[in-house]
């Protein structure tokens, strides 16, 4: 069992690495979207200071969006998903492997890139650390919730717009603790409450996810 | 025990139940919505603080419960459709969807006008509201995903886990936003906590909650038979049924 | 390959899509060295019983057993023992044909030999191109070779003989009685001939699905 999550963990990025474009394209996203936010709301410094911590955590959902849109799909329908479900292994921990693939390849660069952005918003510099934690706390449980989204979509052509309409209301809890979490970071203060409970989302997405997106690919592949 | 499971399980019994069922619903649900509308609008004093404005509260208050408690009926039948492999269970889904979202809708509409003369304004990022809002969106988002997926069975089993996903997900999404509106508002009048409720004003409120609920279970029977007869549409007994019917018209 | 008698069972299988009855009523069985092959005009439902037997789809109504046992009930034992080769080829577009092979083959726990198999298939040669570049005939013969080195007792194939050429169907008629002669089962869904000697071979003829 452990084998095999590692060789469709080993695949995964192997195909991540030939394909690296498309591993680019939610990371340019998410810069763009933030550099959307100074250009709406205008340069006022104190103003860019106290949307920045929202404004990043938004864009960070919004890339993983984009990047679940293919998820499931390509495999879907170059008929490597039907190859999993077929395997003796149980289908819930291949796919995990692959989720955890997409953590990262499209959410870690996120979280590096992050520190840039907390300096692009005017944010202090000592902001930084508690940014990137609340980041590498919750966009484990974005990867996860997003792919039984990805799953009950994968055999839908366009379903971008679908897949944000399931998915955003999932999300919710893990954008407020997140950003508050930001927020508390950047004013200096201790972001322990929130960051525990975004770690506990993240947990509990881990565990029960999985068997939700084994489920939905199955009736995907119906 | 089993041939009660059994019978209830094929169409023909289970939309027979449905049809008894309903009347007995829809009337007692009338009458009990005159009853409560009476005592709530007329019976019942003005509040010292809010005038006649808090009367909303009896159509508010039932939606509100009813938009949750049609979430979690649709999520137990989904979960019973997947593991049992139960069609019937999905036709309680599925017609427990709009019947949640209208009252959602209406569990809005009613919280924002009520906002008018408390605070002013139309909409408040009040806690209790912005759950309704995002329960509205797992309702629309169940139905739009139904409405992609072309076949009927993908689309029960896929809803199903979407909404066995959302119901495990509420609790959480509550917590959040209570927790949100804490930080935001620390000193947010919670519109539900009334300290002590003069009895005038709370036998209304129960009677309209219990109206609500035998009309929401009246609504679902009748969404019931519709999904059971557009199911079975190529059924013979549907065939008999729609004869006798057009017979006795 | 061991020794041991395997079989597959359906009983009054319903086949819907939609609104629409596929077949109804089939029941059926393959035992070891056996050959069903599935035919009919197009949308009888060929594809959709194959999905079906895998336990991919679920049917309407009816059961399907490996070894007596209903499959979605055991999964990992019926899927230990089977290969499918459906519509899609099961490859990835930005791995090699080699790469993908062993994928497959290390999923199975098997460390083959895989140049024999991409010798027979004639795919040495773009063995380790992509298999976006592959045409349409070696992408095909690339889903067959994971087939064949599976060591799965079970194959089923849905139109293998589709983009292959005169010898390719020859080579793997060759292929399907080697399996079937140590005690292997085969299910395909072709139109044309199977390739498979007569006497090891069923034909479910399934009626059409326009009425």
């Amino acid at each position: 069992m452990i084998s095999a999550f590692l060789l469709v963990l080993r695949r995964e990025l192997t195909v991540a690495v030939r394909r690296w474009s498309d591993l680019v394209m939610p990371l340019m996203f998410f810069i763009i979207v933030c550099t959307l936010f100074p250009l709406a709301v205008g340069q006022d410094i104190e103003m860019l200071n106290n949307i920045g911590p929202g404004a990043i955590w938004v864009a960070a959902l919004l890339a993983t969006l984009l990047s679940l849109n293919s998820l499931f799909r390509d495999d879907f329908e170059d008929g490597t998903l039907e190859q999993l479900a077929l395997d003796k292994e149980p289908l819930s921990f291949m796919l995990l492997a692959k989720t955890i693939a997409h953590w990262l390849v499209t959410e870690l660069p996120l979280v590096v890139l992050s520190p840039v952005l907390v300096l692009a918003f005017g944010m202090p510099v000592d902001a930084i650390p508690g940014l990137v934690l609340t980041l590498l706390a919750g966009t484990p449980a974005l990867s996860l919730i997003g792919s039984v989204g990805a799953a009950l979509t994968a055999g839908l052509r366009q379903a971008s717009g679908l897949l944000a309409l399931l998915l955003l209301p999932l999300t919710v809890p893990v954008l407020i603790f997140g950003a508050r979490a930001a927020d508390l970071a950047a004013s200096g203060q201790s972001i322990a409450g929130p960051l525990y409970l975004l770690g506990g989302i993240s947990v509990l997405a881990l565990t029960l996810a999985p068997f939700a997106t084994a489920a939905a690919v199955r009736v995907s592949l119906d | 025990m089993w041939t009660w499971f059994h019978k209830l399980a094929s169409p023909p019994h289970f939309y027979r139940t449905a049809t008894v069922l309903e009347p007995w619903l829809f009337w007692p649900a009338l009458i009990l919505l005159g009853i409560g509308l009476y005592g709530g609008l007329i019976v019942a004093p003005a509040d010292y603080m809010q005038g006649d404005g808090y009367r909303i509260i009896y159509v508010h208050v039932p939606s509100s419960y009813l938009s949750m408690f049609s979430y979690v009926t649709m999520a137990v039948a989904s979960a019973i459709g997947l593991i049992w492999r139960m069609k019937l269970a999905f036709c309680v889904a599925v017609a427990c969807a709009p019947i949640g979202a209208a009252f959602t809708f209406l569990s809005l509409v009613t919280g924002a006008i009520w906002g008018q003369p408390m605070w002013g304004t139309w909409w408040v990022w009040d806690p209790r509201l912005t759950s309704q809002l995002i329960l509205f969106f797992l309702y629309l988002g169940y139905m739009f995903l139904r409405q992609a997926l072309a076949e009927t069975r993908q689309a029960d089993r896929a809803s199903g886990v979407l909404a066995v996903v959302g119901v495990v997900n509420i609790p959480i999404i509550h917590f959040s936003v209570e927790w949100w509106n804490s930080l935001h508002q620390p000193a947010s009048l919670s519109k539900l906590e009334a300290p002590s409720i003069a009895a005038d004003m709370l036998w209304p409120l129960l009677v309209m909650i219990l109206a609500y609920q035998l009309l929401m279970l009246a609504l679902l029977m009748t969404g019931i038979r519709a999904q059971v007869l557009e199911r079975e549409k190529n059924a013979r007994w549907v065939g008999e049924l729609i004869g006798r019917e057009g017979r006795g018209a | 390959m061991d020794t041991a008698s395997y079989r597959l069972e359906w009983r009054e299988l319903a086949l819907w899509r939609g609104d629409r009855c596929l077949q109804q009523s089939l029941t059926g069985r393959l035992e070891a060295g056996q050959a069903l092959t599935v035919r009919g005009p197009n949308g009888c439902g060929k594809t959709t019983l194959l999905r079906t037997l895998c336990g991919l789809s679920q049917p309407e109504t009816g059961e399907i057993l490996w070894q007596g046992v209903a499959v979605h009930r055991n999964r990992p034992d019926f899927y230990a023992h089977l290969a499918y080769a459906g519509h899609t080829n099961g490859l990835k577009g930005d791995l090699s044909t080699r790469e993908n092979l062993r994928f497959a083959a290390i999923l199975r726990g098997r460390h083959t030999n895989q140049n024999e198999l991409l010798h027979g298939l004639r795919l040495t040669a773009c063995a380790d191109l992509p298999t976006r570049n592959l045409s349409a005939g070696q992408k095909r013969r690339a889903a067959l070779a994971r087939v064949l080195g599976s060591g799965a007792q079970l194959w089923v194939l849905d139109e293998p003989f589709t983009n292959l050429d005169a010898a390719g169907i020859e080579w793997l008629g060759k292929r399907f009685n080697h399996h079937l002669s140590l005690g292997g089962l085969l299910m395909i869904a072709a139109h044309q001939a199977s390739q498979v000697e007569p006497d090891r071979e069923t034909i479910l003829e399934l009626p059409g699905g326009d009425t």
